[in-house]
């Protein structure tokens, strides 16, 4: 059985882990979670990114986070990829079968996977 | 939506950007209906604001808060007979009582009742998208309960954010393992 007391442990486990992980990513990777994004199918699309990524071990680097309409609603589930120095890139019509790619090619390899950008699915 | 949870998601959206420090989200089932409440003490809104909101033509935007979320709600509650309410106190009128609740009641067995579906995921979702926010969790099936209160995890916690990855895994194993005995009489 799952108890509260297990929380315990993964404090004493992340001591010290806390401070590294603040202000060290440089990449942020952010989800539509609005009406329009969550009908769409947004909910599994988060979920699995915030799995890859810490599966990659990008958790350091990389910051999932949510946000609401971005203002394409035919295009949910929209993912947008912030990083310092480079372009935004917006990927649309996202599933949670494409995560891995874009989690391995482009957080973890700096290559955009064109193929799911917005540009291109228009 | 496909699935009520996802109502439940969206809903509790506007709770968190009407800034609760507190969101209740309580599921009462029954063999026969199912009842969801939304519960926070976020800023509220006025009477006129609330007359809007569950019209999805309502079109001053930019005093709304709400989008379609509420109405697609209702409609999801209506379709099967059901009722749907949602009352407010807003922060100047009722500066120490203020915050929304909306009520949502379906009967299970109309033809277009829609699934509730993956309740474990909308939780985790909201933790993970808003940590400085608390969220207590109830889904009642007649004597069984499926409990979560982010209160409880936080004084556990200390100051380990609540959207760790270990943290957001633990809640959902921890409701999973509770799901299993919910529907067991």
């Amino acid at each position: 059985m799952k108890s509260l007391a297990e929380l315990q442990a993964i404090k004493e486990k992340m001591k010290g882990k806390v401070s590294l992980r603040e202000g060290s990513s440089d990449i942020r990777v952010v989800v539509g979670m609005a009406t329009c994004g969550i009908a769409a199918g947004a909910r599994p699309v988060l979920n699995k990114f915030v799995e890859e990524v810490e599966k990659a071990g990008l958790a350091g680097r990389v910051v999932v986070s949510q946000t609401g309409c971005i203002g394409v609603c035919q295009y949910e589930p929209i993912v947008e990829v912030y990083e310092a120095g480079k372009e935004k890139v917006t990927y649309a019509k996202m599933t949670a079968d494409k995560v891995a790619k874009i989690v391995e090619q482009h957080l973890k390899g700096g290559k955009v996977v064109s193929e799911y950008v917005l540009a291109d699915i228009k | 939506m496909k699935e009520l949870s996802l109502n439940i998601l969206d809903v509790t959206e506007n709770s968190v950007k009407a800034e609760a420090t507190l969101v209740t989200i309580e599921i009462y089932e029954s063999e026969q209906s199912l009842k969801i409440s939304i519960i926070d003490d976020g800023y509220g809104m006025t009477e006129e604001i609330l007359k809007g909101v569950e019209n999805p033509f309502y079109t001053t935007r930019t005093t709304r808060k709400v989008g379609l979320g509420i109405p697609l709600l209702k409609m999801a509650a209506e379709m099967t007979d059901g009722t749907f309410k949602i009352t407010s106190k807003s922060k100047e009128q009722f500066p120490d009582s203020h915050g929304t609740v909306v009520t949502a009641v379906f009967n299970k067995n109309h033809l277009d009742f829609t699934p509730l579906g993956d309740t474990v995921s909308t939780v985790t979702t909201l933790i993970q998208g808003h940590p400085e926010t608390d969220f207590l969790f109830k889904h009642s099936f007649q004597d069984n309960e499926v409990l979560l209160d982010t209160r409880q995890m936080r004084e556990m916690l200390g100051e380990v954010p609540l959207n760790s990855y270990e943290v957001i895994k633990w809640a959902e194993e921890y409701m999973r393992e509770q799901y299993e005995g919910l529907y067991k009489i």
